[in-house]
C-alpha cells in the first residue's frame, strides 16, 4: 500500500494491529476520548518509600509481557534503565516492551536482554549506537518491529491510549517523601521533565528513583505527588557528564556556520523575522548556530522575538536572559547554562511534552511556531526528510521533535551540507521519512538553496534574491558532480525483516524501516 | 590580460593543497580568489601528492572564484619547476611566485605559461601571474618586476619578509608601512593591483578589522585571507557605506548629465567636480555592486 509520503507500507506487520496510513499532516480526525490510569486509593499515613528496585517490581507486580517506560532527559548518561531491567531479568520476568522516551548508546546493553527474552519489544523516539546496528541487522530478534514516535506522536499515543503504560520507572533528580519531583535540583539536576510529566501521568504504576531524597517538600514540582505510587533511593541515578555537558558552544566549523548563516538571511527576506516572531532551534551544529546571526539582526534592527521553544540551551536562555524573547518553553533543557536558566529566569517555562508538539489537544505551542530550522541526514527531491537512519540504512538518530516542529512552524527550514564524506545528501527518495515534504518549506545546503515548490509565495518573496537560490534538482546535480551517483542501498523485502515502524505524529505509518543487505 | 589586472580581488584565501576536504569546500565562502598552497604549508614529501591533488581538483572542479597557485620558488627550490609542468596544463588563473626578488624570475615562469598556453591553443593572458614580495631585495626590484606584461598583481608576504628585516610583526605594523608603500606605489604605476599580506591570528577580529581598513586606506586592493570567517569581515569593510553610494551616484548622474547636455563646469551640493571624482565615484559603485548592493534602490533613495 502506498501512502501519501509515496512509501510502500506492507498490509501486514506483525505486532501492528491497525494500520493507518500517512494520508497528511492533518487528514485523520479522532473520535476517541482521552486514557486515563488506573485509579488507585492512596491510604493515610502510609510510606511510599521502598528500600530497593526489587521490592518496587514486586509492589507493583510487574507480570510478563506487560509495558515498562522510561524518559530520556539524563540522555547519555541514564543508569536507571540498567538498574531497572537487571533486576527484571533476575526476577525471571519476560516478555517486556521498553518504551522509553528515546535511547542513547548508554541504552546499548539491552542487546544482552532482548538476546535473553527479558525486552521482546521496543517503542522509542530513536535508536542509535550498537543497539541501532544491531536491530537493523537483526530485526527478527524483537518480537515485532521498534515502533518510533516522534515526540508530540508519543504523547499522543500515550493520551489516546494507544501507547499503555503499566509501570513508569521514572528517574528524578530531586523528590520529597511524598513523591513531589523536580528536574531543577541535586548533582544529577537535568532541567526539564517535559517527557517524564506524561508518562507519571498516565502509567497505571509510577515508581520514582531519586539519588536525592529530600527532607523539605520541594516545590515547584513537576511530578506531583498524586501520581507517585513509589519511590526508590539509589546513590546516582546517572553519569552527570553524559547527562549535561557545560554550556553547549557554537560550532566554529564554517560550513555550519555558512548554513546558518543562509538561514537566517531567509527568515530575515521571507518576512519572518519581525517583532514578536516565535522560533525553534537545534541543539548542535548549524541550526542552533542560527542564533548567532538571529542575535546580531535582532540587536541591530531592535526586534523583541514572543518565544522560543526547545530543546533549551544555554545560549537560547542567553537571549532570554537578553530580553531578545519574551519566554522559553522547554520540554528538554540541554545544558548545565539552561539548567540554572530554569531554574533562575521565570520566563523560562517547562512545559510537557504533550503541550509542546501533542497534534491531538487543543493547542500544542508547535502550532504556534513561525521558523523552525532543523537538521537531516538526508533529504530528497519530494523534500521528505530522513532523520533516523544513514546513509547505508543503519538506525543513528531519532524522530525527535522533527515532524512535529515541521508540521506546527509556518517556515520549515532544513539545514544540511550537499555532499557528507562521498555522499550526496539529496537523494532520489531518502532512505527512510521522518517529516514529509508536505511539512518542509526550504533545503539550505552549503553550496545553494531549494525552495519547495508548493511553497509559491516563497518563491516569489526570495526572487532576486542575493542568496543562492535554484531548485532541488540542480542541487542534486551540483552533488553529483562532486561524488558522482551513489548505488541504492539493498533492502530486504521480506516483511520479517522490518527492523521498525516510522510513525507520524497523528498515528498513521509514514515510512518502514528494512533491514539493508549490506556486504 | 585586462580582466586579469582589473577584477574584484577583494580577498585570495590560503588553502592548503593537500587538503581535498578544504579544497572541495573552498568555493563556498565567497572569497574574490582561492590560493592552492603546494609551497610553504606543505612538507617537502608532501609536495607532489599536493602538486598533483591541486592539478586535478582545478580539471574536475567547477570553482565559482579565481583560482591561483602557490608554487614553490622555481630557481630557489628543486620543486618549483616540476610544480609548473604539472599546474599549467589544469588552467589556472594565476601562479602566485613567492619570493621573488628578480624580473629573471617573472620571465622565467611567463615562458613556462607561454609554453603551455601555445600548446593547448589557448588565448594569450589566459594564466598571468601574482609576484610576492617577501625580501628586501625584493622590494628594491619591485618596480621592474611589477611591470612583466604578465604580471596581474603584486603582493606582500610579511612573514618572511620581517624576518630578513630582523624585525617582528607588531599591532600597528610601522615595520612593514615602507615595504607596503613601496609595494603599492610600484603596483599603481604599473596598472597592477595589489594585495595585502595575511593576519594570522584568527581569533583577533578586531584586530584583524583594524589592519584591513589601515591597508584599504592606503589604497589595497585587498587582503590574503587564512580563515572563511575573515572573508566576511574583509568584504564588510571593503563595501562603500550607503551615504558613499548614494554620493558616488549623485556625482556619476550629473556627470552623465553634463556630458549629454554638454554642459561646462560640473558641481554637486555646491562641490566643483573634476576628474578624479568621477573616477572615484564610478570606483565606489562597482565596488557596492560586487559586494552585492542593490544600487538601484540606493539610487531611489538618493
Amino acid at each position: 500500500m502506498i501512502n501519501a509520503a509515496g512509501r510502500d507500507i506492507p498490509e501486514q506487520i506483525k505486532g501492528i494491529k491497525d494500520i493507518k496510513l500517512y494520508k497528511g499532516e492533518f487528514a485523520y480526525t479522532p473520535s476517541t476520548v482521552k486514557a486515563g490510569k488506573k485509579i488507585r486509593v492512596g491510604i493515610p499515613h502510609t510510606d511510599k518509600i521502598l528500600e530497593n528496585i526489587d521490592a518496587s517490581i514486586e509492589k507493583i507486580g510487574l507480570k510478563d509481557g506487560q509495558t515498562i517506560s522510561f524518559h530520556h532527559h539524563l540522555r547519555n548518561g541514564d543508569y536507571v534503565m540498567k538498574m531497572v531491567v537487571e533486576r527484571i531479568a533476575a526476577k525471571g520476568i519476560k516478555d517486556i516492551t521498553i518504551a522509553s522516551s528515546s535511547l542513547s548508546p548508554c541504552h546499548d546493553f539491552l542487546i544482552n536482554y532482548i538476546e535473553n527474552g527479558t525486552v521482546t519489544a521496543l517503542e522509542s523516539s530513536g535508536l542509535r549506537g550498537e543497539l541501532g546496528k544491531y536491530l537493523t541487522k537483526n530485526p527478527q530478534a524483537l518480537k515485532k518491529p521498534v515502533i518510533i514516535r516522534s515526540h508530540g506522536g508519543r504523547a499522543r499515543a500515550i493520551e489516546a491510549g494507544e501507547l499503555h503504560i503499566d509501570a513508569a520507572f521514572m528517574a528524578v533528580p530531586a523528590c520529597d517523601h511524598l513523591g513531589n519531583a523536580t528536574g531543577r535540583k541535586g548533582k544529577s539536576a537535568f532541567g526539564s521533565m517535559g517527557y517524564a510529566m506524561i508518562d507519571s501521568a498516565y502509567a497505571d504504576n509510577v515508581v520514582l528513583i531519586t539519588d536525592n531524597l529530600m527532607e523539605d517538600p520541594v516545590y515547584p514540582y513537576s511530578i506531583p505527588q498524586t501520581d507517585v505510587d513509589y519511590i526508590v533511593k539509589v546513590d546516582e541515578i546517572g553519569d552527570p557528564a553524559g547527562i549535561a555537558s557545560g554550556a553547549i558552544r557554537m560550532t566554529k566549523s564554517p560550513t555550519q556556520l555558512l548554513l546558518a548563516k543562509y538561514a537566517a538571511e531567509i527568515m530575515e527576506q521571507t518576512g519572518v523575522l519581525k517583532e514578536g516572531f516565535s522560533m525553534q532551534m537545534g541543539s548542535g551544529g548549524a541550526s542552533l548556530a542560527v542564533a548567532k546571526f538571529i542575535r546580531e539582526k535582532m540587536e541591530k534592527q531592535q526586534i523583541t522575538g514572543s518565544f522560543g521553544i526547545g530543546g533549551i540551551t544555554g545560549i537560547f536562555a542567553d537571549m532570554l536572559k537578553d530580553g531578545l524573547f519574551k519566554a522559553a518553553y522547554d520540554t528538554q533543557t540541554f545544558d548545565t547554562a539552561a539548567i540554572e536558566s530554569i531554574k533562575e529566569n521565570p520566563n523560562h517555562i517547562e512545559i510537557s511534552a504533550s503541550f509542546y508538539a501533542n497534534p491531538w489537544n487543543a493547542g500544542p505551542i508547535v502550532n504556534n511556531l513561525d521558523t523552525v530550522i532543523l537538521s537531516a541526514t538526508e533529504v530528497d527531491l519530494d523534500f521528505n526528510v530522513n532523520a533516523i537512519t544513514d546513509s547505508n540504512g543503519i538506525c543513528m538518530g531519532a524522530s525527535g521533535g522533527h515532524s512535529d516542529t515541521a508540521a506546527g512552524a509556518a517556515l520549515t527550514l532544513i539545514v544540511v551540507p550537499l555532499v557528507r564524506g562521498r555522499l550526496p545528501m539529496i537523494r532520489d527518495h531518502v532512505q527512510n521519512v521522518v517529516t514529509p515534504g508536505d511539512s518542509v518549506d526550504v533545503i539550505i545546503t552549503d553550496r545553494g538553496i531549494a525552495i519547495n515548490p508548493k511553497r509559491k509565495d516563497l518563491v516569489e518573496k526570495l526572487q532576486g534574491s542575493s542568496l543562492p537560490i535554484c531548485t532541488i534538482e540542480e542541487l542534486q546535480k551540483i552533488a553529483y558532480e562532486f561524488v558522482g551517483k551513489p548505488e541504492e542501498v539493498e533492502l530486504s523485502s521480506d516483511d520479517k525483516d522490518i527492523v521498525a515502524v516510522i510513525e507520524y505524529r497523528d498515528g498513521s505509518i509514514i515510512d518502514v524501516i528494512r533491514k539493508p543487505i549490506l556486504d | 590580460m585586462k580582466d586579469a589586472k582589473t577584477r574584484l580581488r577583494r580577498t585570495m584565501m590560503f588553502v592548503p593543497g593537500n587538503s581535498p576536504k578544504m579544497i572541495n569546500s573552498a568555493d563556498i565562502y565567497g572569497a574574490d580568489s582561492l590560493m592552492f598552497d603546494i609551497e610553504d604549508s606543505i612538507a617537502i614529501t608532501e609536495k607532489d601528492t599536493a602538486r598533483l591533488l591541486v592539478a586535478n581538483a582545478l580539471k574536475t572542479l567547477k570553482f565559482h572564484s579565481e583560482t591561483v597557485v602557490r608554487i614553490n620558488h622555481p630557481t630557489q627550490t628543486p620543486f618549483g619547476m616540476d610544480d609548473l609542468k604539472v599546474i599549467l596544463p589544469a588552467k589556472p588563473n594565476l601562479i602566485r611566485l613567492p619570493k621573488v626578488e628578480d624580473i629573471s624570475e617573472v620571465e622565467l615562469v611567463a615562458a613556462e605559461i607561454e609554453k603551455v598556453e601555445k600548446e593547448n591553443g589557448w588565448a594569450e593572458g589566459t594564466i598571468n601571474i601574482i609576484g610576492a614580495i617577501e625580501s628586501v631585495k625584493g622590494l628594491y626590484n619591485v618596480r621592474e618586476i611589477c611591470k612583466h606584461p604578465r604580471m596581474a598583481a603584486i603582493a606582500l608576504g610579511a612573514e618572511d619578509f620581517i624576518a630578513n628585516l630582523k624585525t617582528q610583526r607588531t599591532k600597528y605594523g610601522i615595520e612593514l608601512y615602507y615595504a607596503r608603500s613601496q609595494i603599492l606605489m610600484a603596483a599603481r604605476d604599473a596598472e597592477i593591483q595589489c594585495m595585502d599580506t595575511v593576519f594570522s591570528d584568527v581569533k583577533d577580529m578586531e584586530g584583524f578589522a583594524a589592519e584591513v581598513t589601515r591597508s584599504k586606506d592606503m589604497g589595497f586592493d585587498g587582503k590574503s585571507v587564512i580563515h572563511p570567517k575573515q572573508i566576511v569581515e574583509v568584504h564588510r569593510i571593503y563595501t562603500p557605506t550607503d551615504i558613499q553610494i548614494t554620493k558616488a551616484l549623485k556625482v556619476l548622474d550629473a556627470y552623465k548629465d553634463s556630458i549629454e547636455n554638454h554642459k561646462g563646469v560640473l558641481a554637486v551640493d555646491g562641490k566643483m567636480i573634476d576628474g578624479p571624482i568621477v573616477v572615484r565615484a564610478q570606483r565606489i559603485v562597482d565596488q557596492a555592486k560586487a559586494a552585492g548592493v542593490n544600487v538601484e534602490e540606493k539610487r531611489e533613495q538618493a
